[in-house]
């Protein structure tokens, strides 16, 4: 309690608990409100996941900095359309599905495509689709194109035919000012734009589901990768992963050398001598080297990872920095006194000793588990990452590999990055702070 | 004098034998560690069928034998081979003579990478890439050492005025790696401003001349130099600024201030002086992560090192270049650690002058 209220007199403590907290809390919402299990099977994607995402699209929030407006992406269904039908014997009924929108933005979108799903006998249906313009010019997309009546798609914006006639990417050209520019210069025109999709099918036959998207170049608040998938899911889910590890491990680690310092000190003599070794083995094992190869040969989950690194920080360098302060703390007169009633080595060790220099071991502990949060990145930015789960790390990784950075799309590899960051110093403005609290030496300097 | 070299030399004696022991055991542990899948096993098998299939198919005699036969006669010939290097033995006996192997750096070939002249043996290929991992790391080191030293002596003299505080301050960024700071490093010195290069050691195609070479290797060495520097610059000169403040409040040296020597005279011989062991344990420790950082470090700017190569072996799976980059990295951490060692030894008087009471 008195460390607390101490802790409020250094500005640094009070950031560093409010950026942890926030991160606690934000963590907390996010295992609650994206499950789990619910969390890796967004992450994983597959089909019907995110179908409707723009690809590679920054967040939505990225038009405050620019003057323009950009382009969010527009999905229309069936219920925003108006149908008509009418009879021309046979059997067999013309259908004529009309989509209206208005497109307000300063950007082009980035895909267009149209969805579809219906139960025909045929199992596919040829359709002809026009694009109706704010300047009354009707574009003729695609004449009797035959689009499959389970899970159909029909991608307008990568129709080479329509390409060559418009001289410029279907999703660019339909919403060209004019066409006749380069395509570095065309400006979109904006208006009502109408989608007429005309088809002829059996009565009682049809889709009945049929969506229309025209991707935007914004796209949630995380924006997305190359597999459409909202990066938002990763960037909240990489909080409770990127804490939970790195506290583990910190505890881990850390309270193990403690304990084990504790006890070499107080034996002395081989025990001690014998930890010293091990403590030096270890400093000298290539220790990332080694987990890289474990994470390789065995398994890169996340949990066998987090109990390696345990295993391997047993001994960790900061046996010395303990060693030095129990040295101090085992000739102090009350520890003598216990001995004097007869107390038991580790009825000493653990009741009097190790208390005594937990002072030492917080800020300590504190100041560790950035590394650790940073070391869990570290693995997957070598592609070593849990292979389930989304991490900071993971993303980092992503958009290093698909070349985020060459393609100019910056948000994909800083938030992540930011947010690693704001994490590790939360935790290292906290462990500073703590260190001046108790190393009153440190107090005044 | 004879008595300081002779505990000088008696104590680096012991040290190296220590820590030749130390890695040794080091290396054992990742043989076992390594092979608890079969993974050297069957590379090890995997290098002699290469070997029989080639002398089998290169021999005369054999030449007009049908395919079946021949690949009878390899089948045979490899379990012979089998047996001939004991891989039917137990694995603590195999064990030791994998890490005798590892030891000396003798792994065979790799299985798919090759260096720059083409030889598939691992042990060239490894030498082979370590100077550039050397010319990396050291000079970042050496810069490391040298500017926080100076700087922390520099603030330990401006103690509380606001560049002192700055440092404090920007204290905690050093919990970032160095990877980290190089990614942001590219992101505005390479994508945006496009004024520095990428990654990787010199341009491509390379200059002819070497003048042109060099600035073009310094060039290519600014950023990943950088990162290496903002991952751990702060946070040691705030460390060192306060072991210097923790110094100076020594008696010897208000002492040394009342007998009237100068300022110079006593920051030189009654702070730096008594200083630096700590000082050397710290930085020891930034040099060991230091040394594992360049595995990421190495892959962030496409650094062709050791640290690439292990990381170009995880992802092809080559085991003896896995087995062979841990081993010399285990290596360049006990150079390191017995480097400064020596060093710790040359200055501190207790080692130096009686080898018995030495660092305890």
């Amino acid at each position: 309690m008195r460390t607390l209220r101490e802790l409020r007199r250094y500005p640094s403590a009070v950031l560093g608990l409010s950026i942890i907290g926030i991160f606690i809390i934000v963590s907390i919402v996010t295992v609650i409100a994206i499950p789990y299990d619910e969390g890796i099977r967004l992450w994983r994607g597959g089909p019907g996941v995110w179908d409707y995402n723009a690809r590679r699209a920054a967040p939505v929030w990225f038009d405050w900095f620019t003057r323009d407006r950009l382009p969010r992406t527009m999905v229309m269904y069936l219920d925003d359309a108006t149908m008509t039908k009418g009879l021309i014997g046979d059997g067999m009924e013309q259908v004529e599905i009309m989509f209206d929108l208005e497109y307000p933005y300063d950007g082009f979108p980035k895909e267009f495509t149209l969805f579809f799903n219906g139960n025909l006998t045929a199992s596919q249906a040829n359709l002809s689709f026009y694009w109706w313009r704010p300047d009354g010019q009707v574009i003729t997309v695609a004449q009797n194109r035959s689009i499959r009546a389970v899970r159909g798609r029909y991608p307008i914006s990568q129709d080479m035919d329509l390409r060559d006639r418009l001289g410029a990417p279907p999703h660019m050209g339909l919403f060209a000012e004019d066409l006749d520019v380069n395509t570095s210069e065309m400006k979109p025109l904006k208006g009502d734009y109408r989608m007429v999709i005309e088809g002829e099918m059996p009565v009682g036959e049809g889709f009945h589901q049929v969506e229309m998207v025209i991707y935007g170049q914004v796209e949630g608040w995380g924006g997305t990768d190359h597999l459409r998938r909202d990066l938002i899911v990763g960037l909240l889910w990489g909080a409770p992963i990127g804490l939970i590890f790195g506290v583990l491990a910190a505890v881990g680690a850390q309270v193990s050398t403690f304990v084990l310092a504790g006890i070499g000190t107080w034996f002395g003599g081989k025990v001690d001598f014998s930890f010293r070794r091990l403590t030096e083995l270890n400093m000298i094992l290539p220790f990332l080297a080694i987990l890289i190869m474990i994470a390789h040969l065995y398994s890169p989950s996340i949990w066998v990872i987090l109990g390696i690194v345990i295993a391997l920080n047993v001994f960790s360098a900061s046996y010395l920095t303990y060693r030095a302060m129990f040295l101090q703390a085992k000739e102090l007169p009350y520890i003598e006194a216990a001995q004097a009633y007869g107390a038991g080595s580790f009825r000493i060790v653990f009741t009097y000793l190790l208390p005594r220099a937990l002072p030492i071991l917080l800020p300590q502990f504190v100041l560790i588990i950035p590394t650790f949060v940073f070391l869990e990145a570290t693995l997957a930015v070598l592609g070593l990452g849990d292979p389930q789960l989304a991490t900071w790390g993971k993303m980092i990784n992503d958009a290093r590999q698909y070349s985020a950075m060459y393609m100019g799309q910056y948000y994909w590899m800083v938030l992540p990055s930011i947010l690693l960051m704001t994490v590790g110093l939360g935790f290292a403005l906290l462990g500073f702070s703590l260190d001046r609290v108790f190393n009153p030496r440190l107090r005044e300097l | 004098m004879g008595t300081i070299l002779k505990n000088l030399g008696r104590f680096t004696l012991l040290r190296g034998v220590a820590l030749f022991l130390t890695v040794l055991i080091g290396v054992y542990l990742t043989v076992v560690i390594a092979n608890m899948g079969g993974a050297m096993d069957e590379a090890l098998k995997m290098q002699i069928r290469l070997e029989v299939t080639q002398q089998v198919y290169q021999n005369p005699a054999y030449f007009n034998l049908p395919q079946t036969e021949l690949q009878r006669l390899v089948n045979d010939l490899t379990q012979t081979r089998v047996r001939e290097e004991g891989l039917d033995k137990p694995f603590l006996e195999r064990s030791v003579g994998y890490t005798r192997n590892a030891i000396t750096l003798s792994l065979g070939r790799s299985e798919s990478i090759m260096s720059d002249t083409g030889s598939r043996l691992v042990r060239n290929i490894l030498l082979d890439r370590l100077p550039s991992t050397l010319l990396l790391l050291g000079t970042a080191q050496m810069l490391l050492f040298f500017l926080a030293l100076f700087w922390a002596l520099f603030l330990s003299r401006r103690y509380g005025s606001f560049l002192d505080r700055a440092v404090i301050a920007l204290a905690p960024t050093s919990a970032a790696p160095a990877w980290f700071y190089g990614l942001f490093l590219i992101l505005i010195f390479a994508a945006l401003l496009k004024v520095l290069p990428w990654g990787g050691l010199v341009e491509s195609p390379p200059p002819q001349t070497t003048p042109g070479t060099i600035v073009s290797i310094l060039r290519h060495l600014i950023l990943p130099v950088g990162a290496v520097l903002m991952g751990a610059i702060f946070s040691s000169i705030y460390n060192w600024r306060t072991f210097f403040l923790m110094y100076s409040s020594e008696d010897y040296v208000e002492l040394a201030k009342a007998k009237g020597l100068s300022s110079r005279e006593i920051e030189r011989r009654y702070i730096l002086r008594p200083t630096l062991p700590p000082i050397l344990t710290s930085f020891l420790l930034i040099v060991i992560t230091m040394w594992m950082g360049a595995i990421v470090l190495e892959t962030v700017f496409n650094w062709p090192g050791l640290g690439s190569l292990y990381y170009a072996a995880i992802q092809t799976g080559d085991t003896p270049i896995i087995v062979g980059t841990v081993v010399i990295f285990g290596y360049l951490l006990a150079a390191t650690v017995f480097l400064l060692d020596f060093l710790y030894a040359a200055l501190d008087p207790r080692v130096r002058l009686s080898f018995g009471g030495g660092r305890s």
